[in-house]
């Protein structure tokens, strides 16, 4: 039994694609662990597996062996629709391409985990307004996306992970796509809700950006290690076909 | 997720392409405008013809004679059918196609030789002068009650009583008119030349009668009286393949049977089109689940299940189709007032017809919608994702 402190329990995780004839081991036997309010960045290059495992620790995907457990539940068994449910009421999303949807209203993007939940449109509209407030978008919530700049979207996807108050934030490259700048202003709203008691997994291979991490891990070749500033930093692209 | 969200979202997405969605709806509005407005025309033909028929008199019995070979019945004979048990009046009938002339125009039409009775029988009625008498049906006079039709096309009134018009050299005193009718249908008392029976005889050199009318006491007699006829007619000829006794009943029935049936055929016609408008609907739909994989991963990312994706989509193909149909339904009315007006008949739209036309388009918008959502709805998110 994990603890009660445990946010995230993986046990040798294992993940296989077929590309063609070959098999490509994407994880091999990864064991994590992430505590709440725990602020972890899981940091790698390209081809490393970063992005099956983010996958997996975001219910988008499941393992081919080994076992994960998702604030003290078994996700490893679920259905798709199980999956989908836990997806929207454990964890907030936060992608590298903010993955808005385009037609709606920065209110409407941030309100739609809500809707999935059954929750009334209006009361999904109040909630998404004070989570848009939170991160400082109160003036442009009837804006649609292509009306906003990048780290505007990328607050109104984090207003959207926030509005079900979940288990687990999983920042995907949040500053990937943005310039210096507006990259700070995102990772200042992380260090605020870590410090506001949110448990939160950063995934990039920026190690500036993984530094401000309390803690760290690296993943190179399906292999998770603990990470040091010692490590070589010529992460060399290995196992072509899968992009992180 | 309720319904009403479902509607928004799809309404939504169907005004941002509005182009497309209107294309798209096409084939469902030309569908039930088509099959609205064509069986209501059907119907309505139907109905019109079926009325003028049913205020022609529901005790008028038609009598045929078809074989040649039979005795001939002389007027004197037939008049003792009168008051015979429930037929009340009798009127032969002696007609022939004539070109009448009068007042330098000439107008192709029917000539009937017929008594005073015949007035009575087909509930017709003198709009201006009067009918002919017994009198006119002993001396044989050239007299001649005239439709309006024949009226206007000859002298441009109605009002024409007291003209003259010829038909085979023969000068006709024009000494009543009759009032209109409207019917549209084949011989139609508008357009028909009516002159006493004797003349009819002299004039056409025809003594037989092989056609008479008949009318039975009541409405609740006509087939007492149908039974009578017939069981004279048989008396007189001894043979029942050689005469025919038709009520307005019959003929009635005869009629919708065959208006119904073109009712259908129009209406299945058109509905090919709405089956076609279907496909058109699943084919744009099929396109736009393609177009919108990364938009269907991000729903589902964020928590969308199969079900929502697929009522998603599902309620986009029935919206299309359901605003279709409603266009449809409005385009349908127009033509059909439209029709009313061209064709100067009263028409409707027939609600029943309304109703299926609609409940056609709900369906086809579920069976041609089901298949791009469910596609829809077994995306992985990871791969919907990575779509770009």
């Amino acid at each position: 039994m994990p603890e009660d402190n445990e946010m995230i329990t993986m046990r040798n995780i294992s993940k296989t694609y077929v590309i063609g004839e070959e098999p490509l081991h994407v994880l091999k036997d990864v064991s994590l662990c992430v505590e709440r309010s725990d602020f972890l960045a899981i940091i790698g290059p390209s081809g490393s597996g970063k992005s099956t495992l983010m996958n997996i620790i975001g219910c988008l995907d499941t393992p081919d062996e080994g076992e994960y457990l998702l604030d003290g539940q078994d996700v490893t068994t679920r259905s798709d629709n199980e999956l989908s449910a836990i997806r929207n009421r454990k964890i907030g999303f936060i992608f590298q391409q903010f993955n808005l949807l385009g037609k709606l209203s920065a209110l409407d993007n941030a309100a739609l985990p809500l809707i999935y939940q059954g929750v009334l449109p209006r009361e999904a509209k109040k909630r998404a307004a004070e989570a848009l407030e939170k991160v400082g978008l109160a003036d442009r919530m009837k804006h649609r996306p292509n009306e906003l700049s990048g780290g505007q979207q990328q607050r109104v996807a984090i207003a959207r992970a926030l509005i079900t108050n979940p288990a687990l934030l999983l920042a995907d490259e949040p500053t990937g796509n943005l310039d210096s700048k507006s990259g700070r202003e995102i990772m200042g709203i992380l260090h605020g809700l870590h410090a506001a008691g949110n448990t939160i997994v950063l995934i990039t291979h920026d190690e500036k950006i993984a530094s401000e991490a309390p803690k760290r891990v690296l993943i190179r070749d399906g292999v998770v290690t603990p990470y040091s500033d010692e490590e070589p930093k010529d992460a060399t692209k290995k196992e072509g076909g899968v992009t992180a | 997720m309720s319904i009403f969200q479902a509607i928004r979202m799809a309404l939504v997405s169907i005004l941002s392409s509005k182009m497309r969605s209107f294309l798209t709806m096409l084939g469902i509005i030309i569908g039930v405008t088509s099959v609205t407005m064509l069986v209501s025309i059907a119907q309505g033909t139907s109905q019109s013809v079926t009325s003028k028929i049913s205020d022609m008199g529901s005790t008028l019995l038609t009598c045929r004679i078809t074989s040649d070979d039979v005795p001939d019945i002389k007027l004197d004979d037939l008049m003792t059918l009168e008051g015979k048990g429930s037929v009340s009046l009798v009127a032969p009938m002696l007609s022939s196609s004539v070109t009448a002339k009068g007042n330098d125009e000439t107008y192709s039409t029917t000539i009937q030789g017929t008594t005073p009775e015949y007035l009575e029988i087909e509930g017709l009625s003198v709009a201006d002068g009067r009918f002919f008498n017994e009198v006119d049906q002993e001396y044989k006079n050239y007299v001649c009650v005239i439709g309006t039709d024949v009226a206007e096309n000859l002298f441009s009134t109605r009002n024409c009583v007291g003209n003259s018009i010829e038909v085979s050299g023969k000068k006709f005193l024009i000494i009543g008119v009759l009032t209109y009718s409207g019917s549209d249908t084949s011989g139609s008392k508008d357009d028909c030349i009516i002159i006493p029976f004797t003349t009819a005889q002299r004039l056409l050199k025809e003594s037989d009668i092989t056609q008479f009318y008949a009318s039975a006491t009541s409405s609740g007699t006509v087939d007492a009286a149908q039974q009578t006829l017939e069981a004279y007619l048989y008396d007189l000829t001894a043979d029942e393949d050689s005469y025919s006794v038709y009520s307005e009943t019959e003929v009635l029935d005869t009629m919708s049977s065959v208006t119904n049936t073109l009712s259908l055929m129009l209406g299945g016609i058109a509905s090919i089109s709405l089956l076609v408008g279907g496909i058109g609907i699943m084919n744009i739909m099929l396109v736009s689940v393609s177009e919108r994989t990364r938009e269907i991963g991000i729903r589902k990312s964020i928590g969308a299940k199969k079900r929502n994706i697929l009522t998603q989509f599902l309620v986009e193909a029935l919206t299309l189709s359901v605003i279709g149909g409603l266009i449809g339904l409005i385009l349908g009315k127009i033509g059909i007032v439209a029709a009313a007006i061209l064709m100067d008949s009263e028409l409707s739209m027939s609600i029943p017809v309304a109703l299926a036309a609609m409940g056609f388009s709900v369906v086809i918008g579920i069976v041609f919608g089901l298949y791009p959502a469910s596609k829809a709805a077994r995306l992985k998110p990871i791969e919907a994702l990575r779509y770009e």
